[in-house]
């Protein structure tokens, strides 16, 4: 057995045993966030950003907007994409290359939480039925990997689409043309992800990156405006009793208050 | 937005527009043992939905590197036949593919003994070959049976079954119509002797309440599965005694 799985077993053993008696390596309470910094509209080219540091963690989200085609089978509304990119110097550990299950399950699950609490109007970016719709893409940008990407991304996203600012324009005879000045792109629902490390049966929010190197499973829960559950995802090899998806569900709940005040404000 | 307009999907009687109840499974088939050069392989069909899962290992990891000094590694491809769906998908594996291959492979690891092997690989490869909704479900189920054919020691059998909500109503087993006309899916996989879920995803909107109510139907749905899963299995090797007793 190599050194770096005993590393692994012994660290995994003081964690868990630091959790057990309600502590954390970092000094936090199982359910406190690292502290959550905010700037958002930092990148001037993109029609929207952010970029949030969850303690070590940072990530940057542009938002970009184009015209396009719509999905045949929804010709009247916009189309929403979001893609998330672990860029290799964001850590030792992140390769160049096509997107891996790492990053492609990132951008779906941020893409969920927005899809599903229908916090874009996308029903207002349809510009010729059928032919032609906004398309916003939506670009996770990982610079710095300290655990808890999903919660980060969802965060920068949604504070990202929030700063987003959509071109005016005119639609003659199925031609787009641009006009001078913005409008706010529109912006419905607020979905908030909370995410859970299960570390030998005890349930930790925001997990740091040497917390989840040990932990058993992970569990993502998107919340919207009105306190409905809008996505939610499994992750980690380990399992859940369904007494712990329902304590998690309820912790979320909770506290997604706390985190929608950062983005959205008071 | 004026969407295809479609009938609906629940009559008032709580009937679905397959004639199935509110909590029934749509009818299903297993078999064990359906391929022949797989160590170990399953078919299901679970209403329109047809999926083959097949088992290779464990055996050398390629490319070696990759091999764990302290477990076996698993690995496992979930992919749709172009024909599976209306109009043609492209075989090349999709954005979704790939994130429901991860999501499998981590919903079947708590279940297999992967420290008994070592620097090896269990590969798991599931074809969906029909799709009419819970094609992630139905190709768990068949993957955990097939690591079972294979003899690979597992904890228990993974069974997985989604339930969601549609029109207001809260259904087991949501069908393609269903899961797209539908305020919300959620599929669930659990080893049922150790009450364990191994796989959670929702999508849609549910109030807590609602979602405890959806995700307790889906293990309701879980659990006769795994009864038709065991009886599957059992049913394999019951005829092979027969055929040594001649």
């Amino acid at each position: 057995m190599t050194t770096s799985v005993i590393a692994a077993r012994v660290k995994q053993k003081q964690i868990a045993q630091l959790i057990s008696r309600g502590k954390r390596l970092d000094g936090r309470g199982l359910t406190d966030y690292r502290e959550t910094q905010l700037e958002a509209g930092v990148i001037e080219r993109a029609e929207g950003s952010a970029r949030v540091r969850l303690g070590k963690t940072e990530v940057m989200v542009g938002v970009k907007i184009e015209v396009g085609e719509p999905f045949t089978d929804i010709p009247n509304e916009g189309v929403l994409t979001v893609n998330a990119e672990l860029v290799p110097l964001a850590s030792p550990t992140f390769e160049p290359g096509p997107p891996d299950e790492n990053s492609i399950e990132l951008a779906r699950v941020v893409d969920r939480g927005i899809r599903e609490s229908k916090a874009i109007d996308l029903g207002k970016l349809c510009l010729v039925p059928g032919k032609k719709v906004f398309v916003i893409f939506v670009d996770v940008y990982v610079l710095n990997y300290d655990g808890n990407l999903i919660d980060a991304s969802a965060i920068a996203s949604l504070a990202a689409l929030l700063n987003t600012k959509l071109f005016n324009y005119e639609v003659e005879d199925g031609e787009v043309k641009i006009k001078p000045g913005y409008t706010q792109l529109p912006i419905k629902n607020h979905p908030i992800t909370v995410t859970f490390a299960k570390i030998k049966d005890k349930l930790i929010m925001d997990p740091s990156l040497e917390e989840e190197q040990v932990m058993d499973a992970r569990l993502t829960i998107t919340i919207e405006k009105d306190g409905k559950i809008c996505a939610m995802q499994k992750g980690g090899q380990g399992h859940f009793t369904i007494q712990q998806v329902m304590d998690a569900v309820r912790t979320a709940q909770g506290k997604v208050e706390e985190l929608r005040k950062i983005v959205v404000g008071g | 937005m004026p969407r295809k307009k479609i009938e609906k999907l629940i009559n008032k009687n709580g009937v679905r527009i397959d004639g199935r109840k509110l909590d029934e499974l749509r009818p299903m088939k297993i078999e064990v043992g359906v391929l022949g050069n797989a160590d170990g392989s399953a078919y299901i069909q679970q209403g329109k939905t047809k999926v083959l899962a097949a088992v290779y290992g464990p055996h050398e990891v390629h490319p070696r590197h990759l091999a764990l000094p302290d477990r076996a590694v698993l690995r496992c491809r979930y992919h749709m036949a172009p024909f599976s769906v209306e109009e043609r998908k492209s075989p090349a594996p999709s954005r979704r593919e790939m994130e429901i291959s991860k999501v499998i492979r981590e919903a079947l690891d708590p279940a297999v003994f992967v420290e008994y092997y070592p620097r090896t690989s269990v590969d798991i490869f599931t074809e969906v070959l029909q799709a009419d909704g819970g094609t992630r479900c139905a190709s768990l189920t068949a993957a955990s049976l097939a690591l079972a054919d294979a003899g690979i020691p597992m904890r228990d059998l993974v069974v997985a079954c989604a339930a969601g909500k549609v029109e207001g109503l809260l259904v087991l087993d949501l069908s393609d119509p269903e899961d797209k006309v539908g305020e919300a899916d959620v599929p669930v996989a659990f080893m049922a002797n150790l009450n364990a879920i191994t796989l959670l995803q929702m999508d849609g909107m549910l109030t807590i309440d609602e979602f405890e109510q959806v995700v307790n139907l889906a293990l309701q749905g879980c659990k006769q599965i795994y009864a038709l899963q065991k009886e599957a299995l059992k049913s394999k090797y019951v005829v092979v005694k027969e055929e040594v007793k001649e």
